[in-house]
Formats: C-alpha cells, sequence, structure tokens
C-alpha cells in the first residue's frame, strides 16, 4: 500500500470500464470534474453528501477562540474556521479494516 | 437548515451539464465512487486534484473499554481512510465561509 493514484489514472480506469459504451473519454473527465465541482460546492455550502455504501460528507465549524501572537504574546481574535469532513460509510470502512497490513 | 446531495442529485447534474442520458449518469455515478472503494480496498489511496486525498491509515491495536459496561475490550489493529481536502477545496470553503458571516 501507501502509493495513490492520481486523478488521471482514475480517469483512464473509468475510461477502461466504460469501454464499448456510448461514454467517451471526455464525457468521462468532464463527468468527474462535474461531480468533482459539485461536491465541493455543496460543502462549501455547508450542506451535507451522503454516498451510500461510501461514506458522507460535511462541513465541520471550529469555534472562533483567541490566539496569541507568539512574538509579543498579545492576544488576538482568530475567526471561526469551517473544514470538510468525511466519515467513510459502514461498508467502506468494514470492507477496509481488515486489510491492515497488506 | 441543509440539505443533502446524494448520488441522484449528481446524476442530474451530469444529465444536464454533460449531456449523459439518465441511465449512464446514474451508472457513472455508481461506478466512479464503486472504483474509488476498489482502489482503496487493493491499498491504493486516491488523489483528487481539485478536490481532496483518500488516504489509508493503518493503526495499531489498543486497549478500548465498552463505554456502557466499562468491560475492557482490545480494538484490533485495522486500516481506516481519511479525507485530506486540496487547497482548492479549503480556498472554496473561505470563500462561501467569508460570504457566510458578513
Amino acid at each position: 500500500m501507501k502509493d495513490s493514484i492520481t486523478r488521471s489514472e482514475l480517469i483512464n480506469i473509468l475510461a477502461a470500464q466504460f469501454e464499448g459504451s456510448e461514454l467517451s473519454k471526455s464525457d468521462i473527465s468532464l463527468s468527474v470534474r462535474e461531480i468533482i465541482n459539485h461536491m465541493s460546492a455543496t460543502i462549501a455550502n455547508g450542506d451535507r453528501i451522503e454516498i451510500r455504501g461510501f461514506g458522507s460528507f460535511t462541513l465541520r465549524q471550529r469555534n472562533p477562540r483567541m490566539g496569541r501572537n507568539p512574538k509579543t504574546g498579545e492576544p488576538v481574535p482568530l475567526g471561526a474556521k469551517y473544514a470538510p469532513h468525511f466519515k467513510p460509510g459502514k461498508d467502506l470502512k468494514e470492507q477496509v479494516k481488515d486489510k491492515v497490513g497488506t | 437548515m441543509t440539505d443533502t446531495v446524494t448520488k441522484t442529485d449528481l446524476a442530474e447534474i451530469l444529465y444536464m451539464e454533460v449531456g449523459l442520458n439518465k441511465r449512464e449518469a446514474s451508472e457513472f455515478v455508481s461506478v466512479f465512487f464503486e472504483t474509488i472503494k476498489a482502489q482503496l480496498l487493493a491499498g491504493h489511496g486516491v488523489k483528487l486534484s481539485g478536490f481532496g486525498n483518500f488516504e489509508l491509515r493503518d493503526k495499531k491495536s489498543r486497549p478500548g473499554r465498552n463505554p456502557k459496561t466499562l468491560e475492557e475490550i482490545p480494538i484490533s489493529a485495522r486500516r481506516v481512510v481519511a479525507f485530506k481536502p486540496g487547497q482548492k477545496l479549503r480556498n472554496t470553503i473561505e470563500t462561501y465561509a467569508g460570504s457566510r458571516s458578513q
């Protein structure tokens, strides 16, 4: 493990799976882009994405807090932060769990 | 109030924006997530530029506890999927967060 595939490799794998269908490689590449763009906008908007068997994405808020300038020690207010969060679905979680060490 | 986006909504986007027919759109969305899942199960991370990276992490076994009965049960070694949002997604979130708080 530890190696990753890239977006273009994923597109190639998808293209191989759709070979012989009506979908061209540019349809596939455009579809991947549309899915990613729509998912990004959804998360950024604070809405939730739920893909059954895969997982869900939400936007989590970290509360505003007082920080400090490390040089002067002066308190600095830090605004609320938002970060996307992915929770693997039950299927994915259960199936990947036992692959440990492989 | 938040809405939840599902595979059906993503398929609708592909129908509207890419011009896939409804059957192709819905099949593509399913195959897209199944393919990412298959890569993760095969021990490969998936990097989706513009969105983020799905990474695999192996966790050692550790002592756990049933919070109700306080009974000690070891938590077995396992592999988990983590999502690390990319810069572009983080920037998109910043922009939306800014417009929300003003």
